[in-house]
């Protein structure tokens, strides 16, 4: 059955993280799900606004909630930072309702309202809740044969609030990927933070952060990190080559997001999962898989 | 007795905490150090979450105003998720990122605040991020070097199609500024009620306090 939802991608996914953007949209499709872009959506305002005006943080955010409203359908919000914040409107404007009033009032003057309706979701928690683990197995094509996964689900999906996953160890890429044949190792870190914008503001704690990170999964065996938030992908692929000069460390460990791992495991033609926009080779065995070779 | 712009800055923390939701359980913290413990970045922090709390208690609030620790708080929610009374730190330490900027406070760490303030523009004139601005102003401004040390991450991003050149606006670009202007308005028009309230005592008193005697007023 086709389900609709609202697509927001979010200012990350437009050109920078094109591959999640690609990736998303054709599993989507692989999974007959129906994503309708909303129109002329804004930038949520990331963990940037809330620093600044929590009233104007809310509106700016909320406008998206409205557009999505007026739609009729969930939110899906690919990026970490997007979804963490768009809920969070959404929890503030239901606790508290001044908060709601001041809202709306700010709205008005863009011709919007919003009442509270619309749910924020994340691709993650719509392929394995909504879709479900069985409906995508019926659809997968290719074998992952083995490929070690370290997954790493960054910590605004499962956070603060008790989304769809657990927040100390949530499972559901370990367990989506498992049965696509892959071996997910052992990845204690998968809730432990990227930093975000600290590698901007505060390079060296940013920068040390991920080679925590980078180093984990490389003693643990991992041939790729999967990933679901372009911060975290951003951080750990393209500074990859700043750690190894920083550390004194040889980390050339592939960086995906786990839409284009399951595309890859659905039989989506390999150019069509953005993979040329990577900054590190998927490597051997993904190429492998996918019968085309990524230089 | 507090000085008397300890007492306006606490005042405005507390409006800050009185509009996250269940934001009055900062009065609950029994100073166990999960919050410390369970931050990725608490070893570069001057002051530590717990440490921070206690100081709060004590009325402390321009020492915790001017420390790194609120600065280098990278929103992870990994305190928050742990902490065994339920407080809500992250958002209390954005509370006082805000407290911060609104007071145009001096700050160890003056590049975030710098940061949050393109970015606002950046939204304002656009109403998307635009990556390449925002990154070109901040270095720019803070440090040139950085800039072109850049230069290569940026021309691997050209490489792989992933630099957008120019910025693009979206459509209702102007409908969304009025929007964001309204809500400064409304965000203005709270804070000069609450100042008259300047309270002047430590401790956990004033906490949801303020909702109280604004309805008594009204």
């Amino acid at each position: 059955m086709t389900v609709k939802y609202a697509y927001y991608p979010g200012c990350s996914l437009e050109k920078n993280q094109r591959g999640y953007d690609a990736s998303v949209r054709e599993v989507f499709a692989a999974l007959d799900q129906e994503l309708i872009e909303i129109d002329d959506w804004n930038c949520c305002g990331a963990t940037v606004y809330m620093s600044v005006k929590e009233t104007v943080a809310l509106a700016v955010s909320a406008r998206n909630l409205a557009l999505a409203e007026k739609m009729g359908l969930d939110i899906m919000a690919p990026c970490s930072s997007c979804f963490t914040v768009l809920s969070k409107t959404n929890r503030i404007m239901g606790s508290i309702p001044e908060m709601h009033k001041d809202v709306n009032e700010a709205l008005a003057e863009g011709g919007l309202s919003y009442s509270g309706k619309t749910n924020v979701r994340h691709p993650l928690d719509i392929l394995m809740n909504d879709v479900g683990l069985d409906a995508i197995l019926q659809k997968v094509k290719r074998n992952l044969n083995g490929l070690k996964i370290a997954p790493y689900y960054g910590c605004q999906i499962v956070r603060p609030d008790k989304t769809f996953d657990d927040q100390e160890n949530p499972m559901l890429m370990d367990r989506l990927f498992r049965k696509c044949g892959g071996e997910m190792v052992y990845y204690p870190m998968k809730v432990r933070c990227c930093g975000g914008m600290l590698m901007t503001t505060f390079e060296d704690t940013g920068l040390k952060l991920n080679r925590e990170l980078l180093s984990c999964a490389q003693e643990n065996g991992a041939d790729v990190i999967v990933t679901t938030c372009p911060l975290c992908h951003f951080n750990l692929e393209a500074y990859q080559d700043k750690i190894n000069s920083t550390f004194n460390t040889e980390f050339n460990i592939p960086i995906l997001y786990f839409t284009q791992l399951l595309g890859i495991a659905l039989g989506v033609p390999a150019k069509k999962l953005g993979f040329d926009a990577l900054f590190i080779p998927v490597g051997q065995k993904v190429s492998s898989l996918t019968e085309v070779q990524y230089a | 007795m507090m000085t008397k712009s300890e007492a306006d800055l606490r005042q405005i923390f507390l409006d800050q905490v009185d509009l996250i939701p269940a934001g009055e359980r900062i009065s609950r913290c029994i100073q166990c150090g999960t919050c410390t413990g369970s931050c990725p970045v608490s070893y570069a922090m001057d002051i530590s979450p717990r440490q921070l709390l206690a100081m709060f208690r004590a009325g402390e609030m321009e020492q915790i105003m001017k420390s790194r620790t609120i600065w280098i708080c990278a929103s992870c929610y990994a305190c928050t998720t742990r902490c065994p009374s339920g407080i809500k730190i992250t958002d209390i330490i954005y509370a006082l990122k805000r407290t911060a900027i609104e007071k145009n406070m001096e700050s160890v760490a003056p590049q975030v605040q710098r940061l949050a303030r393109l970015f606002t523009e950046n939204l304002m004139s656009y109403g998307r991020l635009h990556e390449g601005t925002l990154i070109r102003k901040y270095y720019m401004k803070t440090n040139m070097l950085k800039f072109i040390d850049l230069i290569p991450l940026a021309r691997k991003m050209w490489k792989t199609k992933r630099l957008q050149p120019f910025p693009k606006r979206i459509k209702e670009q102007k409908s969304l500024a009025r929007i964001i202007r309204k809500a400064q308005e409304i965000e203005m028009r709270h804070t000069k009620e609450t100042l008259e309230y300047a309270p002047d005592f430590v401790g956990y008193r004033g906490l949801g306090e303020l909702k109280l005697e604004q309805r008594k007023g009204e």
